[in-house]
C-alpha cells in the first residue's frame, strides 16, 4: 500500500518535470530545469552510500568525473558515440568502485570518509599531468544527435530526466529490497548487523557500485548539455562534491525524496543567484550554501524531508493502545536443515582467546546437544560474553574449533555463522534505533528470506511468538527492558536460529520479567530450539538449565549437571571465596 | 654528489615548510582529539590568518613574525565565539554518533561560508606580504635558505613546543588531555568537559590563525587558499594518527619533507599525488597511524 503510494509520486513527480519541459519557453530555465535533474540524480547517488548505508563519502565526484572523461575522451579517440560511451563510462565507474571499495570498506566512519577524499584529487592531478586540462568536445556538423548536441534545450531535459527517472526507481527498489533493509541495519550497528546474517561487507559493495553508476551517467550528460569544454576542476572539483553534499544534507539524507527537494530548492537559488548578482559577488552562491549547511544543522539536522515527514505524522498520528497482544503459543517457522543423526548440535574443543597476552578464555571445550538448554555461569570477567563473541564470529582471533552439525564454523564470518543457525543476543540489548520494531526483527528474517513480503510475515510470526506484535509498527526507543530483550530474542528467532546464544538474558528484569523470560526459554525448548545461555546468577539457571558449564578466569571448572556444579568446590570457591569455601567445610565436619 | 646537495637542499626546504604544518597540524589534531570532529573549517581560519597579517603589516607597518603572533588571542577569540554561538548548540540530548556528524557539517559550511565571503568581500587577486626577508636567502655553503621560512619555522616549533607544555604541564592542559582520553572520567573527576572543548577548540583556531600568518610570508594569499591547506592537514593528522598532538606535528613535518623529496623525482604537477599516497597507504596499512589513539572495539 505504502510502496503503491510511492510509485504513484514518483509518477507524479515525472509527469510534472515532463509537462514543465514542455511548457518552460527561455533556454536559460530549460538549463535551470536540466541542472536540478542533474544534481538530483548526483545526489541520489551519493544518498545510496551515504544515506541508506551512512557511509559518508566525501569523494563521490570521483565517479561523476569518470563518467565525463570516459566518454568525451572516446568521442576525441574513436569517434565514439556519447550514447555508447556514457555508458561504457558507467561501466569503468563501477569497476571503480569495486577498486576503491574493496580497501577501502575496511575502514569505518571518519576514516573512510577521508579515504574517499582522496580519489577525486588524485584524478584531477591525473587529468592535468596526462594533459587534459581543457578537453573541449568537437562540434558535430553532421549527424549531431549522434553526438548528443541538441539545438533544443528540451532534448537535455529529457535526456537528463530519463536518467534522474532511473535513479529514482532504483532509489525506491533498493528502499523496498533485502540490500535496503540490510544497509539501514549495518549504518545503525554494524556488528549487530553482522551477527544477524547481514554480508556487511558485500552489501557496502553493491550500494557503493550502484550509487557509482548513475553520478557517471550524470557527469557525462552535464559534460554534454552544461560544460562543452571538460575540465579536471569542473567534474573531479571540490564544487562537484559540495553541490552533492549541500543539496542532498538539505533535503534530508536516507530517503530518495530528500536529494530530489533539496535539488529543487538549492540548484534554481544558486543559479538565479549567480546568474543576477554573481558577478558583483562572487562567492554568493557558496555563502548561501555555506548557510543553508549551518542553518539546517541548527534548526533540522535530518533535512527537510524527515522534518516534514515528522510532521505529518504526527498530525496523522492515532492515538496507539500500547497492549500487549496475549502471548501467542504458536510456533515460530523454522527452516528444515539436514541434521547429522545422533551427534552433537555444537561441539566447542579447545577454544582460547587472548587480549594482549591476557587469557580471556582459556582451551574452553564442551559440546551441545540438539533441544538441550546449556548454561554457563561464572562470576563477571570470567570469559563468558567473550566465548559467545569467540562461537558467533566477532572475534576472528579466537583459536581452537567450533563445530556446528559436524561443520567447522570457526574462521567463519559472523553474517555465515548466523545463516548457518546460530543466532545471538546482547547483555545490552542493542535495537536498530531508527527501525520499527518489526523492522528490525525483519532484518533478521532477511537471513533466510529474499523478498520482503514474506520477511515481513516471517518478522511477525517471530513477534507473535514472544509476544510483541502489537508494538510491531513503532520504533524500539522507549520499549521497556523487557520488551527490548524480546524483541532481540524475535530478531533471533527470525532469522531461522537452530541454536539461540542468550547473553544475560536476565540482567535489569523485574522478576515477572524473569518469569517471562523463562517461560519464553521453555517454549523455545518445546518449539525445538537449543539454548545457550549466560548468566552470572545460578539460582535462575537452576530452574530452566538441563546441565552447567563454569568458567573462571577464562577456564572451564566445572560441566554437569546442575545439582552436581553446584556443590563442586571449584565452582563454590570462584563464587564465594575461599574463605567461605572453608567456612562449608567446617559446617559440613 | 650535484644530486647529493640538491637532496639535502629539497630535504631542508621541506622541513622548514614542514614545520609550519606542524602547527597549523597540531590545531586540527587538538581538536579532533578533545571533539571528535574533523574541522573542515581550519584552512580558512587560516586563510583568515594569512589576511590579518597581511593587514596588520600593509596598514600598520607590523612585522609578519609580530603580526602572526598577535593573530593568536584574536583567533582564540574567534574560536570560542564560534564554538559557543555555533557548535554548542548541536551538543543537546542526540546520541554522540549523529551530533558529531551535525558538527561535522557544520565546519564544512563554515568552511564554504568564510571562503565565499572572502572572496566576496577580499578581491580574488593574489597578494604578497612586502617582508625583505621573503626575497634573500641565507647561503650555508653551496645551500639556500629562504629567511622566511627559517624564521616561521623557528617561530613554529617553538609554538609547538609552548602548546605541548602547556598541555602536558599545565592543569587546564592535563584536564584538556584528560577530556581527549575519556570524556565520561573526565566529568566523574569534576571536568567541565563543555568548557574543554571550548578551550580546545579556541587554541585548534588560535593555531590556525597563527599558522596562517606564518605561511603568508612565503606564500601568496587568496580566498581560497584554505583548500589546499586543509588536504595537507588531514594527511599530517591521519599519518601522525588522529587525535594525537605530537603525532600530528612528526606528521606535519613528514609531509612537508614528503612533498618537497617529490620533485626530486616527479615533475611539479604531481607533487601532492605522493602525499595522497602517504594518505592511503596510511589509511590501509596503518589506519591509527604513527601515534593513534587505541580506539576501543565493539
Amino acid at each position: 500500500m505504502r510502496r503503491l503510494r510511492s510509485l504513484g509520486t514518483i509518477a507524479l513527480v515525472i509527469a510534472a518535470t515532463l509537462a514543465l519541459t514542455l511548457l518552460l519557453q527561455e533556454r536559460y530555465h530549460h538549463r535551470i530545469l536540466t541542472l536540478v535533474l542533474l544534481w538530483a540524480t548526483m545526489g541520489l547517488a551519493w544518498n545510496i552510500i551515504s544515506g541508506y548505508a551512512g557511509q559518508i563519502s566525501f569523494g563521490h565526484q570521483a565517479f561523476f568525473g569518470i563518467g565525463a572523461y570516459t566518454t568525451v575522451l572516446l568521442i576525441l579517440s574513436v569517434r565514439l558515440t556519447p550514447w555508447a560511451g556514457m555508458l561504457v563510462g558507467a561501466a569503468a565507474a563501477a569497476v571503480a568502485a569495486i577498486v576503491i571499495g574493496v580497501p577501502t570498506f575496511r575502514l569505518g566512519g571518519i576514516y573512510f570518509a577521508l579515504a574517499t577524499l582522496a580519489y577525486p584529487l588524485i584524478f584531477r592531478i591525473l587529468m592535468d599531468f596526462l594533459g587534459y586540462q581543457e578537453v573541449p568536445i568537437p562540434l558535430a556538423t553532421s549527424r549531431p544527435g549522434f553526438y548528443m548536441q541538441f539545438a533544443d534545450p528540451r532534448a537535455y531535459d529529457l535526456l537528463s530526466l530519463a536518467v534522474f527517472a532511473v535513479t529514482l526507481l532504483m532509489s525506491h527498489w533498493i528502499e523496498n529490497s533485502r540490500l535496503g533493509y540490510s544497509l539501514r541495519a549495518l549504518k545503525e550497528n554494524q556488528h549487530v548487523a553482522e551477527a544477524m546474517g547481514v554480508d556487511t561487507f558485500r552489501c557496502k559493495m553493491v550500494a557503493y557500485v550502484l550509487s557509482a553508476i548513475p553520478a557517471a551517467l550524470a557527469g557525462a550528460i552535464y559534460a554534454h548539455a552544461i560544460l562543452f569544454v571538460v575540465t579536471p576542476d569542473a567534474v573531479f572539483g571540490i564544487q562537484v562534491i559540495v553541490q552533492t553534499l549541500v543539496l542532498s544534507l538539505v533535503g534530508g539524507a536516507g530517503s530518495k525524496w530528500g536529494p530530489v527537494l533539496g535539488a529543487a530548492l538549492m540548484v534554481p537559488v544558486s543559479e538565479t543567484l549567480d546568474a543576477t548578482i554573481g558577478d558583483v559577488l562572487p562567492g554568493i552562491h557558496g555563502v548561501v550554501y555555506g548557510l543553508a549547511l549551518i542553518l539546517i544543522m541548527l534548526f533540522a539536522p535530518e533535512g527537510l524531508y524527515w522534518r516534514g515527514h515528522a510532521l505529518l505524522r504526527r498530525r496523522h498520528a492515532a492515538p496507539g493502545s500500547g497492549r500487549r497482544g496475549i502471548a501467542a503459543p504458536s510456533s515460530p517457522s523454522r527452516p528444515v536443515r539436514a541434521t547429522a543423526v545422533g551427534g552433537p548440535l555444537l561441539e566447542v574443543a579447545g577454544v582460547s582467546v587472548s587480549f594482549l597476552g591476557l587469557r580471556a578464555v582459556a582451551d574452553v571445550s564442551f559440546s551441545v546437544a540438539p533441544g538441550e538448554i546449556l548454561g554457563i555461569i561464572g562470576p563477571n570477567g570470567a570469559g563468558k560474553t567473550t566465548l559467545f563473541n569467540a562461537l558467533n564470529g566477532f572475534l576472528a582471533s579466537a583459536r581452537g574449533t567450533v563445530r556446528f552439525r559436524g561443520e567447522r564454523i570457526d574462521g567463519l564470518a559472523p553474517n555465515a555463522i548466523c545463516r548457518r543457525g546460530i543466532g545471538r543476543t546482547f547483555q545490552v540489548p542493542r535495537t536498530f534505533a531508527h527501525l520499527s520494531v518489526v523492522e528490525n526483527v525483519m532484518v533478521g528474517a532477511f537471513a533466510r528470506e529474499r523478498h520482503r513480503g514474506p520477511a515481513r510475515e516471517l518478522a511477525l510470526q517471530a513477534l507473535a511468538f514472544v509476544g510483541l506484535e502489537s508494538h510491531a509498527d513503532r520504533p524500539p526507543v522507549g520499549l521497556t527492558t523487557l520488551d527490548l530483550r524480546l524483541l532481540e530474542l524475535s530478531r533471533c528467532v527470525a532469522t531461522g536460529a537452530d541454536l539461540i546464544l542468550l547473553d544475560e538474558p536476565l540482567a535489569g528484569l523485574s522478576r515477572d520479567g524473569v518469569t517471562a523470560i523463562l517461560g519464553l526459554i521453555g517454549r523455545l525448548r518445546a518449539a525445538g530450539f537449543t539454548v545457550l545461555l549466560i548468566e552470572h546468577t545460578i539460582r535462575a539457571l537452576l530452574q530452566i538449565a538441563d546441565r552447567l558449564v563454569v568458567l573462571d578466569h577464562g577456564s572451564l571448572i566445572a560441566a554437569g549437571l546442575p545439582g552436581d556444579v553446584t556443590k563442586n568446590p571449584l565452582v563454590i570457591e570462584a563464587y564465594l571465596g575461599r574463605r567461605w569455601l572453608r567456612h562449608v567445610e567446617t559446617l559440613r565436619t | 654528489m650535484i644530486f647529493f646537495t640538491e637532496a639535502v637542499q629539497y630535504l631542508i626546504t621541506g622541513l622548514l615548510v614542514g614545520g609550519v604544518y606542524a602547527l597549523m597540524s597540531i590545531g586540527l589534531a587538538l581538536i579532533f582529539g578533545v571533539m571528535r570532529v574533523m574541522n573542515f573549517a581550519q584552512g580558512d581560519f587560516l586563510m583568515l590568518g594569512m589576511y590579518v597579517t597581511y593587514y596588520f603589516a600593509a596598514a600598520g607597518g607590523v612585522d609578519p613574525l609580530l603580526g602572526s603572533l598577535l593573530a593568536a588571542p584574536l583567533f582564540f577569540l574567534v574560536g570560542v565565539v564560534v564554538y559557543r554561538t555555533l557548535l554548542v548548540r548541536l551538543r543537546k540530548g542526540r546520541d554522540p554518533q549523529r551530533e558529531m556528524d551535525a558538527q561535522l557539517i557544520v565546519t564544512l559550511g563554515l568552511s564554504l561560508l568564510i571562503s565565499n565571503a572572502a572572496l566576496m568581500t577580499l578581491s580574488p587577486t593574489p597578494r604578497g606580504l612586502p617582508s625583505s626577508y621573503a626575497t634573500t636567502p641565507f647561503l650555508v655553503g653551496p645551500l639556500l635558505i629562504n629567511q622566511a621560512r627559517s624564521y616561521a619555522f623557528l617561530l613554529a616549533i617553538i609554538l609547538s613546543v609552548l602548546v605541548y607544555a602547556f598541555l602536558t604541564r599545565t592543569d587546564l592542559g592535563k584536564a584538556i588531555r584528560a577530556a581527549t582520553d575519556d570524556a565520561e572520567a573526565a566529568a566523574y573527576q569534576g571536568i567541565n568537559v563543555s568548557r574543554m572543548h571550548q578551550v580546545a577548540f579556541g587554541i585548534g583556531i588560535a593555531l590556525a590563525g597563527t599558522a596562517g600568518g606564518l605561511v603568508a610570508t612565503y606564500h601568496p594569499i587568496t580566498p581560497t587558499v584554505g583548500m589546499d591547506f586543509i588536504v595537507l592537514m588531514f594527511v599530517a593528522v591521519v599519518l601522525g594518527g588522529l587525535g594525537s598532538v605530537f603525532g600530528a606535528f612528526l606528521g606535519g613535518l613528514l609531509i612537508g619533507v614528503v612533498q618537497s623529496l617529490t620533485l626530486l623525482f616527479f615533475p611539479l604537477q604531481l607533487q601532492n599525488i605522493a602525499i595522497f599516497a602517504v594518505l592511503l597507504l596510511t589509511l590501509y596499512l596503518k589506519p591509527r597511524g604513527l601515534f593513534g589513539q587505541r580506539v576501543r572495539e565493539v
